[in-house]
């Protein structure tokens, strides 16, 4: 089934207004959109207490080809929002990345995305973005806080001092919302900044690629396949990758001077599909689509009441996986934020640290795709002689390999010199250091890990006996375990986590004011 | 920091500057550019110092 040429996973209700009827209140929290992004700050929200109400243009879930690459970080966040354990059941996970070379037919490089073992959660978990938004739909329906709106587009926005009028059209007429604070979630052509009239500036990547899902049953391990200059796509790219339901996500790179109608006929799309996986291939399409890709990013995330998350607010190319993945990352470092300044617990200013964090993480971002595709997709002859010398070296040097860039996969941002971080004043060896996210361990045999143990509050982690005096939760961890070998840990060592579970600062020897001192500082309150 | 180092640093230049020509003899202009990339990426591992590489980018930057 599709709508307006978009397939539909999944049908929504759409509900006439009451406020078609008069019936408007103010409300502290709106989040428009109701994307990956939308969702998560939505569940993240209505688990804190709040009332949300989300508002979003479309009355399904699509089906479309979008993100398939969950990193660890948002299945940590995901086991906070409590959908964690079901992504992974459902999904299909992998570590190993293969790439290839022209006619070779073994892999000129090979790399491991989880590096660390005895953690939770694997590097990357596979599955198809509709079952993503699916499972946090799941999660929101439950719960009697949360009012999503489907059909529900946002048209119009009034910012004030203390929040803004929203103007809200749907197939009933429009109607007004007052609301303290919004969260734009309304992806890459964001209503709302461009409402706002905010510049979102970046660089087109002058190129096509194929987006082909495929449903077969052949098996083949459970891996991401990358290929420069392979047979059936001389000169160019292709990137094969599984999915749950025996579904693959195919990507093909097209090039910049194509008819991008005629790229997605089965005709055109069947001779790249038999090149890749052999002529007895038996397959079904699924969704076929061509995109261009852009890295972009807003100045700012935070203007007024309005704060942008996702997409919204800045733009990767699709290799190394950090769309999505980002936007978790936004949503998972407002939150905590939002909710202390809407308790009154913390000052405003602390909703900077947002802005401050999460440009520094798009900008992390945007590098790490921008140069992915530059070697993906060479722009200039001497980018290509570099690039094809890298390939060539591999197969005779051992050091060549490091310098093949087929997308280097989501990985934390570590919020080097965020305010809200006190920095070392004890030297340690090994461990996160403030700013960075914490590191998962067993600490128990009977499947018991440290980030589970976490949740979602500020924290004490302690490790040894005589824990400092403090307000907080305390965790205590013995001194011989792989936790304290992960944390650099000696007798007496604490650390102090935040919300998001990145640490804040860290001691080999804490007095009850350094926590204090501390704990403010990471409130926003230093 | 290390320096870049811009004194002579090699007994035999005339040797060396043949054994530079020689390797591009009869390539295409686009065979020699690949050449020559191999070999800026096989000295730069083997010096390995991110800051000597900068010195010597700067160093040959077009003025
Ligand atoms: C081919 C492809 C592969 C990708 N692979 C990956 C991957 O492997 N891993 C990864 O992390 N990311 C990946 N991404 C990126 C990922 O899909 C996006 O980053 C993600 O969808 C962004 O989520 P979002 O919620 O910010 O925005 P969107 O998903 O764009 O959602 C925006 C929502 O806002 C709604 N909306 C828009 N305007 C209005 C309005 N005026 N009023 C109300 N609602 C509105 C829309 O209907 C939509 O529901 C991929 C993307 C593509 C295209």
């Amino acid at each position: 089934m599709t709508h307006s040429g978009i397939p539909v996973y999944k049908k929504k209700t759409y509900n006439k207004p009451l406020e078609l009827q008069n019936q408007s209140k103010r409300h502290q929290l709106v989040i428009v959109g109701a994307g990956p992004i939308g969702l998560a700050a939505a569940l993240d929200m209505a688990l804190k207490g709040y009332d949300v109400l989300v508002l979003t243009a479309f009355e399904f879930i699509s089906a479309g080809s979008k993100g398939i690459c969950y990193s660890k970080q948002t299945l940590d966040y995901f086991d906070r929002l409590g959908i964690g354990e079901r992504v992974v059941e459902k999904g299909v996970i992998w570590n190993v990345g293969k790439v290839f070379s022209g006619v070779q037919k073994d892999p000129i490089y090979q790399f491991d995305m989880l590096p660390i073992k005895d953690q939770k959660n694997p590097g990357f978990v596979n599955t198809q973005q509709y079952h993503v938004e699916d499972y946090l739909c799941d999660a929101l329906e439950n719960m009697p806080n949360v009012d999503i709106r489907w059909g529900h587009s946002l048209s119009g926005l009034k910012t004030k001092q203390n929040g803004c009028q929203l103007q809200v059209s749907t197939k009933d007429g429009d109607y007004t919302l007052e609301t303290e604070y919004l969260i734009a979630c309304d992806g890459a052509r964001s209503v709302v900044r461009t409402l706002m009239n905010l510049t979102f500036e970046g660089k087109v990547f002058e190129d096509n690629f194929l987006i082909a899902d495929v449903k077969f049953k052949q098996k083949r391990p459970s891996e991401r396949w990358f290929w420069f200059d392979p047979p059936f796509n001389p000169d160019k790219s292709a990137l094969l990758h599984k999915q749950p339901d025996d579904v693959w996500r195919l990507d093909f790179q097209l090039g910049w001077d194509i008819d991008k109608a005629e790229a997605i006929k089965p005709k055109n799309v069947d001779p790249l599909i038999k090149g890749m996986l052999g002529d007895d291939i038996e397959y079904e399409e699924e969704w076929y689509s061509v995109y261009t890709f852009q890295c972009a990013r807003m100045q700012r995330f935070i203007h007024g009441r309005v704060i942008f998350a996702g997409d919204s607010a800045h733009l990767v190319s699709p290799f190394g996986a950090r769309g999505a993945n980002g936007g978790f990352a936004d949503a998972d470092n407002l939150c905590w934020k939002l909710d202390l300044v809407l308790q009154n617990n913390a000052p405003e200013i602390l909703l900077e640290s947002y802005n401050q964090e999460r440009v520094m993480g798009a900008d992390e971002n945007i590098l790490n795709s921008t140069r992915s595709t530059d070697f993906i997709t060479p722009k200039d002859p001497f980018s290509q002689s570099l690039r094809d010398a890298v390939l060539e070296l591999s197969l005779d040097t051992d050091f060549a390999p490091a310098f093949i860039n087929s997308g280097r996969l989501s990985m934390p941002t570590p919020y080097l010199g965020s305010v809200l971080s006190t920095e070392d004043r004890d030297i340690f060896h090994a461990g996160p250091a403030p700013g960075h996210p914490c590191i998962d361990a067993p600490i128990q045999s009977d499947n018991i890990w440290l980030l589970s143990s976490l949740g979602g509050e500020f924290m004490l982690l302690h490790f040894g006996q005589d824990a400092p005096q403090s307000q907080l939760k305390t965790l205590i961890f013995p001194t011989d375990g792989l936790a304290a070998v992960r944390y650099g840990a000696d007798e007496g060592t604490s650390y102090l986590i935040r919300p998001d579970q990145v640490v804040a600062a860290r001691w080999k020897s804490a007095s009850f004011q350094d926590i204090e001192q501390a704990l403010n500082k990471a409130m926003g309150k230093g | 920091m290390t320096s870049l180092i811009t004194q002579t640093n090699i007994k035999n230049p005339d040797d060396i500057y043949q054994k530079l020509i020689d390797l591009h003899k009869g390539l295409t202009p686009e065979q020699s550019q690949k050449v020559n990339a191999k070999l800026i990426l096989l000295l730069t591992n083997h010096i390995g110092d991110i800051n000597v590489i900068q010195q010597a980018i700067a160093l040959a930057k077009p003025r």
